[in-house]
């Protein structure tokens, strides 16, 4: 369960190969000897603490990490998606950054933000092409905001924004979609609602890769998982790696993991004695 | 009255000059505005003046050599802070300001041609050549198609630099085609503003129009007309109140600046809201983006 194992979707296709990777910034490695294999078709999230690598194992894929050792690697070619499709070179990938990152001060529109997904090809000209802009239009409905194709991206909601980068990573037609803490900063319903739009975009043959602290919501939604410190402590299904030993190990701390059912709880232990010294006190109150 | 001084051909040569001079700076401002880097402008303009004196003592032609000192400084400062623990800011400090003591030192060495760069430092508008006239002209015209082609492609460099390669934006040769402008630009802009004050006539017209709009097209050509304008009527005022044409320029864009921040206070409006943010931001980290 430590490495190169089969994705859990079923799909035996690699689409990216980490061979003993190392890798990191300034001659600083952030990652060492990972070896893993990513799977057409594949609903991944990489779970682990601040500075354990996962942003980092998502600028390896887009080179944009320094190499150490070994390599990562896209398969030579992809199977075509859709009947009458010609095969497809590999490695089109789509990436939306954690929206922290990003200059809400940038006077763009939602619209212009999608259009920057085409920049390098839809011609010299500063407009889109019609069929781009159908394209665009389109893909704007299909993720529910096509309303405000025309606001400044600073006055959506936070799950528009995220949809709004979205867009601009889809608008390429992806093989794989990453994406840094998709989850981040949102509520519960706007969690729950990015996580089914990108079950979804996975049930229509794009390989999704995210990266989140939100281990609750991933147990519920995503079917394989790889916990990560510096080095992959496990991969599998929440079923098997939320188990408070692997994840003590990936968080270096001691972790409650409860099972009801299908339903998998996951809290540190420090939090969950203090939410059950709060109840305490509440019941006595 | 307005019309007396078209009488002289150095004024007309100097009133083309400063509009279009105007309207470039506000141009690439936009994007200097935008990348948080206005001190690169100021930092940049410091540089170009080491190759226009060296470009001199060297017999080369001046937009030839300074040109050349200026895209090569630009590209040096893009690649030494992109090492790590050597910041952007430091970065263009060390190269332009070595680059400007270069010019210091060729003139103290050769004293007999000091009076020759004034015009750089502090600019001279009446003293505009056909030639320099010509260079406006084409510098305007090449930041003109250069934007228009590249229109894609920098507003996504400028935006999110590291995505936009991962898009396959050629973001390395989208960044030195900029530091040519960019380059470009100060060595037009030199002899009508002056090395001092370059750097204000490119932020102000940015920052005028991120205040009035939220529209990146549109604080294009506002901040374009905004520059321009001020070139005009600080010309004129230059002429009528004779003082340095320069000065007049950069003030005239200070009070345009202090009206339209005024305005937008008044009015409470969002765009103004986010404009005062950047400007904020700006002052943070003066010399981030695409150099960091």
């Amino acid at each position: 369960m430590t490495a190169a194992t089969s994705g859990g979707s079923g799909a035996e296709q690699p689409l990216v190969q980490f061979e003993d990777l190392a890798c990191g910034y300034g001659g600083r490695a952030v990652l060492d000897r990972i070896s893993l294999r990513l799977y057409v078709g594949q609903f991944a999230g990489i779970v682990g603490p601040s500075g354990s690598g996962k942003t980092t194992l998502l600028r390896a894929i887009l080179g944009q990490a320094e190499v150490y050792g070994g390599a990562v690697r896209f398969v030579d070619q992809l199977p075509p998606r859709g009947r009458g499709s010609a095969r497809r070179r590999p490695g089109r990938v789509g990436y939306v950054p954690q929206l922290e990152t990003v200059d809400w001060t940038f006077p763009v529109t939602v619209q212009q933000v999608v259009s920057m997904g085409l920049a390098a090809e839809s011609g010299p000209w500063p407009w889109l092409g019609r069929e781009d802009q159908r394209r665009l239009g389109a893909l704007l409905d299909r993720l529910g905001i096509g309303d405000c194709a025309r606001q400044h991206i600073r006055d959506l909601s936070g799950g528009q924004q995220q949809r709004a980068f979205l867009a601009r990573a889809l608008i390429r037609q992806p093989d794989l979609l990453l994406l840094d803490e998709p989850t981040s900063g949102a509520d519960i319903k706007t969690r729950h609602e990015i996580l089914h739009l990108l079950a979804d975009l996975n049930a229509e043959g794009i390989t999704v890769l995210l990266t989140t602290h939100d281990l609750n919501s991933v147990a519920a939604h995503l079917p394989w998982i790889i916990c990560l410190n510096g080095r992959i402590v496990a991969q599998g299904s929440p079923d098997d790696v939320f188990t408070s030993e692997i994840l003590g190990r990936t968080y270096g701390a001691e972790m409650v993991v409860v099972r009801e059912g299908d339903l998998i709880l996951v809290s540190d232990k420090l939090a969950a004695t203090r939410s059950t010294e709060a109840a305490t006190v509440a019941r006595g109150a | 009255m307005l019309l007396e001084p078209l009488r002289y051909d150095f004024f007309v040569r100097g009133l083309i000059a400063a509009t279009l001079v105007g309207g470039l700076c506000g141009l690439v401002g936009v994007y200097i505005v935008l990348r948080r880097m206005s001190y690169i402008g100021h930092g940049l303009s410091h540089a170009v003046f080491g190759g226009a004196v060296t470009s001199y003592v060297m017999h080369l032609n001046f937009y030839v050599g300074a040109g050349l000192w200026g895209f090569v400084s630009a590209l040096l400062i893009h690649a030494l802070s992109r090492r790590r623990g050597i910041g952007a800011d430091a970065a263009i400090g060390i190269i332009t300001t070595a680059s400007f003591a270069v010019g210091v030192a060729l003139i103290s060495r050769y004293r007999r041609f000091t009076r020759n760069f004034e015009a750089s430092l502090f600019g001279n508008i009446l003293g505009v050549t056909d030639q320099d006239l010509a260079v406006v002209v084409a510098v305007s015209t090449g930041a003109v198609v250069l934007i228009f082609f590249l229109y894609k492609s920098l507003l996504f460099t400028t935006f999110d630099p590291e995505v936009a390669s991962v898009y396959g934006v050629p973001s390395g040769r989208v960044e030195a085609l900029f530091a040519l402008l960019l380059a470009a630009t100060i060595i037009a802009s030199m002899q009508v503003l002056g090395v001092t004050l370059i750097a204000a006539a490119i932020v102000i017209p940015a920052i005028v129009a991120r205040l009035l709009t939220d529209s990146f097209s549109t604080m294009l050509w506002l901040s374009t007309l905004v520059g321009s304008l001020c070139g005009l009527v600080g010309i004129y005022l230059s002429y009528f109140l004779d003082i340095s044409s320069g000065a007049t320029i950069v003030l005239v864009s200070a009070g345009v600046f202090a009206v339209a921040l005024g305005v937008t206070t008044f009015r409470g409006q969002s765009g103004g809201r986010a404009a005062r943010r950047t400007i904020a931001a700006g002052r943070t980290r003066t010399t981030a983006g695409p150099f960091d």
